[in-house]
């Protein structure tokens, strides 16, 4: 059995990928994910690998294109006013179908916004990262332990569909320290045929590319790839499901604000209301399977989201009116209390028993 | 008396034998084949990697016989820069137009250039935005009428040309800049040399290498391909003079990092003194 440190969360995201065989990093400083990018520089040349600090956040994401082409693993991180900038090259990734993990730390927006905890780039990670029909993967870790895994799963997933993963993190997992089991060091990468490594007169020459001129062909590769996200939303759903079996009253909660509201549904169970938690671990593709188990006995759904309402979106599609869907949350960097929370199953708890 | 084949002109492996989309009279042909000839001579087409720009030459992938990626409107340093990491002994090579390169990939450039990445770098200067219709570049001369210049390059609103060797050269990563032209058979054997030269000083892991080729665009100038060089010569080289703009080896270096240490010789951390 590894050994359990004591460690921070952006650290584990950066350690846990080079456990997972990223040897590149390429990265722009930006708060709240600074300890990530510090600990890769420090890391990197003692493994043999490369931290670059690039000019901008879009040279950084043009460098994972270039390096996912190259085939190697490669991963980028950031905070959303940055994430906004690697647009581009997440979708010219997704385009050329490319591998890579980026990782944003999420602060409170528009614009500038702060540099508190948020999660109001949902809609951006799994609606609309850059132009163009593509999806990301997303994964929300909720705990240290979870910010380790996650990060060591995108590695896999992102080269199993070939397309870029995102981790969706915030301002306050990034920060906080609790302990954590590493990933075992992965030894045996997969091979990547497809990649410009050099054809070495051995084959024809690869191509990374996301330009098709002929509408036929675009259409044909976007047919694929869909293809592709619907395998993906039939296996690669994740979820954890606490207290929900004979739950009345379900919250669906991500990342930092599902635990608050676990705490909020541990309360209302000592008062007598059957609550509990669908707690999302990736976001795309979006756990449809456990909220449709909840459906048939649920009288209400509660989304508890650190923004204005983004993933209720997501559970309303999902609910599609039979059960009511309510959402509560703060924006700005403002945390949700347990109380809050608590104050709103309560509420609902007396509605739906009226 | 026996005949005997000698073959004394045929296209260049590297460049495959598929009909390019470039307009006629237009250089970028020549300046792919003196690029695919640089990488046969060189023995390195199995480990050369491409670079295609957004631009008329985005399809450049399909042409090149060797590993080709395309890159986003002007980030092809950033891309061509973290193929070189992964793969040292890769040759890697970006090749892009002037509104790529010098305008929305200025920085991409310019920190590629000052970081010393060892890589090749081709730059087509024609003064034009060729795939898109003809509009203003960064390198418009001023009075140049273009689509989005009408009345001319009025340089007391769209300000003056980037004259990108001359920017480029004083960046202490840069270890080879050559302005050239291919106008003529003469030019274009200068070109070539140029061209091999910056191919050859990546392999020396010299520093980084660009050739700014000035160019012609007929179909968006609205001349012939003969006028247009006829333009060129008249306008363009007074304006983006040929030559040698930076060459650490000329200068008796043998990479970026020695010339850099001489430069700054007199300033103590970057001297490496005390560490």
């Amino acid at each position: 059995m590894a050994e359990k440190v004591l460690m921070k969360g952006n650290e584990v995201l950066a350690e846990a990928a080079l456990r997972a065989g990223c040897r590149f990093f390429f990265g722009y400083p930006i708060t709240p994910q600074t300890e990530l990018a510090a600990y890769m520089s420090k890391r990197m040349p003692k493994v043999g690998g490369t931290y670059l600090q690039a000019e901008s956040e879009i040279a950084a994401i043009n460098m994972v294109y270039g390096a996912s082409a190259a085939g190697a693993r490669v991963m980028t991180s950031s905070s959303s006013p940055g994430i906004s900038l690697k647009g581009e090259g997440i979708s010219y990734m997704a385009g050329a179908d490319l591998p890579g993990v980026i990782v944003n730390v999420q602060r409170g927006g528009p614009g500038l916004g702060g540099i508190q905890p948020s999660q109001s780039d949902y809609w951006q990670a799994t609606r609309a990262t850059g132009h163009g029909d593509f999806q990301l993967m997303v994964f929300a870790p909720s705990t240290v332990q979870e910010m380790a895994d996650c990060a060591f799963l995108a590695f896999e997933k992102a080269d199993e569909y070939r397309m870029p993963v995102m981790i969706l993190a915030d301002g306050m997992l990034g920060q906080m320290m609790e302990p954590v089991v590493l990933p075992e060091p992965k030894a045996d990468l997969p091979d990547k045929p497809w990649a410009t490594t050099g054809h070495q007169g051995k084959r024809e020459h690869n191509i990374v590319n996301s330009l098709y001129l002929q509408a036929a062909d675009l259409e044909r590769l976007n047919n694929e790839r869909f293809e592709r996200y619907e395998k993906i939303k039939q296996t690669e759903q994740r979820a954890e499901l606490f207290m929900t079996d004979d739950a009345d009253i379900v919250i669906v909660a991500f990342g930092a604000s599902a635990r608050i509201a676990r705490s909020a549904v541990v309360s209302a169970r000592e008062n007598g209301i059957k609550a509990g938690l669908i707690r999302p671990i990736t976001l795309w593709p979006f756990p449809t399977d456990a909220i449709e188990g909840v459906i048939p006995h649920a009288k209400a759904l509660l989304s508890v989201e650190m923004n204005m309402g983004q993933m209720v979106d997501d559970v309303r599609l999902v609910s599609a009116g039979r059960v009511p869907v309510e959402f509560f949350g703060h924006a700005g960097g403002i945390i949700p209390t347990p109380a809050e929370v608590l104050a709103q199953i309560e509420k609902l708890n007396g509605k739906a028993g009226a | 008396m026996a005949t005997e084949e000698k073959v004394i002109f045929e296209r260049p492996h590297a460049l495959l034998p598929v009909i390019t989309n470039y307009c006629p009279g237009c250089p970028h042909g020549i300046v792919h084949r003196l690029v695919a000839e640089s990488i046969d001579e060189l023995g390195v087409e199995g480990k050369t990697v491409g670079v295609a720009p957004v631009g008329c030459s985005v399809t450049a992938t399909d042409f090149f016989g060797c590993d080709m990626i395309e890159a986003a409107h002007g980030r092809a340093p950033a891309v061509a820069t973290a193929v070189k990491r992964v793969h040292p002994d890769n040759v890697v090579f970006a090749y892009q137009g002037d509104g790529d390169l010098a305008s929305i990939g200025m920085a991409e450039t310019i920190h590629a250039a000052t970081r010393g990445e060892n890589i090749t770098v081709i730059f087509i200067n024609n003064a034009i935005y060729g795939m898109t219709g003809g509009q203003m570049a960064p390198t418009s001369l001023p009075h140049q009428v273009t689509q989005t210049s009408p009345y001319g390059r009025d340089v007391s609103t769209a300000g003056y040309p980037i004259r990108v060797s001359e920017l480029l050269s004083s960046l202490d990563g840069v270890a080879y800049i050559e302005r050239v032209t291919v106008d003529s058979p003469k030019n274009v054997r200068k070109a070539k040399k140029a061209i091999k030269k910056a191919f050859q000083n990546q392999i020396d892991g010299v520093g980084y290498s660009l050739i700014e080729v000035v160019s012609t665009c007929p179909t968006n100038w609205g001349l012939t391909p003969q006028d247009a060089f006829t333009w060129m010569r008249e306008n363009m080289l007074p304006y983006y003079p040929l030559g040698v703009y930076r060459d650490v080896i000329a200068d008796g270096f043998e990479s970026v990092a020695a010339a850099a240490a001489q430069r700054a010789k007199d300033c103590p951390i970057a001297a490496g003194e005390g560490r």
